[in-house]
Order: C-alpha cells, then structure tokens, then sequence
C-alpha cells in the first residue's frame, strides 16, 4: 500500500486509457461551455476537481449562469447523481483497506472507473487495490485536463470530435461481455436489460436510472434469497446421503 | 449571480455528490459490520449495472430512429462483432466509435 510501484501505476494508465479521449474531450467541452457562459478556467477546474459528475456538471452551468432556488439544485443534483449510491457496494471492503487513499477512492468512483474496476480479475487483493487507486487518479487527471484545456482555450478544436462521447458506451458493451463469459450466472445482467429497458419505457430517457437500478438490486436480492434457500436445500439432501 | 452565491451552489453540489458516493460507506464502517447478503449484492451488481449503464447510453434510441437508432446500433454492433473477433476491448473501442461518428455525419 505505502510506496509507489511503477509497475501498478503503468497497468492503472493503461487500463485508464478507454477513458482518456472521452474524459479529456468532455471535459474540454465543459471548460468550453462554462467559458461560453462567462465563467473563468478556475470556476471550471473548481467544479471539475470536487464535483466530478459528468452531466450534471452541465446542468450545474445553466443554474450558476441563470440561478435557482436552492432546494431544486439540490433535488437535481440527488436524482442524478443517485445512482452513484450503487457502486460503492461493491466496492465497500476494497476501499475500506485503503486508509488514506479511501476518501479519494470514493470521490472518484465515476459510472467509467466503477466499470473499469470490475474488470480488474486475477491480482491480489494489495495489487488490484493499487491499480485501482491510480487507475482513479488518472481518470480525474484526464477530466481536470479536458477541463482546463477547454477553460483556457475556449475555442472549438481544428476537428469536429461529435460522437466521440459514444467510446463510453463501446466501453460499457465490451465490459458487459467480458462478464457475460466470466459470470456463470447470467440472471444479473439480463434482468439489467430487461429492468432498464422497462424502465426506460415506463419512465422516460431522463428518470429512468434510479427506479431501474432499485428494482433490479431488489430483484438480486429475491434472486440471492431463493438461490441461498435451494443451496440450503441441497446441503440437506446431502446430509441425508 | 454574486460570488458568494456561486461559491454556494458549488459548496451544496460537492456536498450532495460526495454524500450520495459515501452513503454505502456510512452505513457501515468501524463496529458495523456489512452483512452478508448487502455483500453478496454488491458482488452481484456489476453486470446488472453494466445492462443499465448501456440502456442509459441508448436511451434515445426508440425516441429518435433517425439520429440516434441507427449510427448507435451500428456503432454497437461494430462493437460487439471485433470483440468477438478479436477479443480486445480498445480495439472494439476504436472501431464502434469510429462507425458511430462515421454514421452520424453521413446520415
């Protein structure tokens, strides 16, 4: 834990690297975009260092730009960041071992590193928890310098980079197969495309997330119950053998 | 708006988001132990996760057939056919973004 190995930092920057155009281009097109509203570079990498939530930092602009009442950034802020709540649970004994960097760890727990995380397999515990941190730090480092770039130039770049975002998406997919081989049990991650695409329709591209991913954990659960009682089962039928 | 105003609304959003990401924590850290099925759920989560975080990202699809269903299709079927080629993620990164932002400007 204490001690800097090369080796962890090199394996944490390159399984970062999926992120790096996005997190470096959106976060130029915030720097731009608060530029755009009359907010200096340092109002940017402010908000970009402490916040660090990708779309709700956009919608943070037009409140600093226009203002709003206090309780209706605070609801916008909770409704969409909430889903957040989610990933520390898997998380929670890693980051616990990780003394002084676990207040880092939980800060820069983005829907990207979360996922990157999960495919960390095959390390030790100390090893993978190392990786972990410094794949962290490179994210954040990747969106504070998309931001100050932004911030500082305030101009649209020489390329027209529209679409670049969709690289999160191509990241989500390949993870999601990637545990679709690993994980014998395929029950979690069809009831989370079948929960989200219900969900989706009953309430709409811009809530859907939250009630999707509280009926779905709710379903594991039922799911871990009855598995936990037919496995009860079993043991007793043995135990008659 | 008025510095001091900004630098509230700044303050309330670092608070919020770092609240919502500490909550599992807060729930169980020093004596109180995590028990075994919250566990079992978090080791659970990541695929079910994942589902919802692709569906996010192709939320606009039924909504939108022109601009959103088609290049975002095509860009994730690129992607799941090199990764079934070849087996490794940034190449499947590469090739579905590019089919994406090749698609969104020629349609």
């Amino acid at each position: 834990m204490t001690g800097i190995n090369i080796n962890n930092i090199r394996i944490g920057f390159v399984r970062a690297l999926p992120i790096f155009f996005s997190y470096v281009f959106i976060g130029m097109a915030y720097g731009i975009t608060m530029a755009e509203s009359g907010f200096s570079w340092y109002w940017s990498m402010l908000i970009s260092l402490f916040v660090y939530t990708g779309a709700y930092q956009f919608v943070l602009i037009s409140f600093l730009a226009g203002g709003v009442p206090m309780l209706t950034l605070i609801m916008t802020a909770l409704l969409m960041n909430s889903r957040q709540s989610f990933y520390g649970l898997t998380f929670l004994k890693d980051f616990n071992a990780m003394g002084k960097r676990r207040l880092f760890m939980i800060h820069s727990l983005t829907d990207e590193i979360y996922a990157i995380d999960c495919t960390l397999v095959g390390m030790p515990d100390e090893q993978r928890r190392d990786v972990m941190f410094w794949l962290a730090l490179f994210g954040w480092f990747f969106w504070n310098l998309g931001t100050l770039l932004g911030g500082l130039t305030g101009q649209l770049l020489p390329f027209n980079f529209e679409g670049i975002d969709f690289c999160m998406t191509a990241l989500f997919v390949t993870i999601f197969m990637d545990q679709w081989e690993r994980i014998k049990d395929h029950s979690p991650a069809a009831a989370g495309l079948a929960v989200g695409g219900i969900c989706l329709f009953i309430f709409g591209p811009s809530s859907f997330m939250l009630p999707a991913l509280i009926i779905v954990s709710l379903m594991l659960l039922i799911f871990d119950k009855y598995k936990g009682r037919a496995d009860k089962n079993a043991d007793k039928k043995e135990d008659r053998h | 708006m008025s510095t001091a105003n900004i630098i509230l609304m700044i303050a309330v959003s670092v608070a919020v988001t770092f609240f919502l990401r500490i909550l599992p924590f807060f729930a169980f850290s020093g004596d109180r132990k995590m028990p075994e099925w919250l566990d079992r759920l978090g080791q659970a989560l990541p695929p079910a996760i994942m589902a919802v975080l692709i569906v996010y990202c192709l939320k606009d699809v039924p909504y939108d057939l022109k601009n959103a269903a088609v290049p975002k299709l095509l860009g994730v079927a690129a992607t799941v056919i090199s990764y079934r080629l070849k087996h490794n993620s940034l190449i499947s990164l590469v090739s579905g973004t590019a089919v994406y932002m090749l698609m969104i400007r020629l349609i």
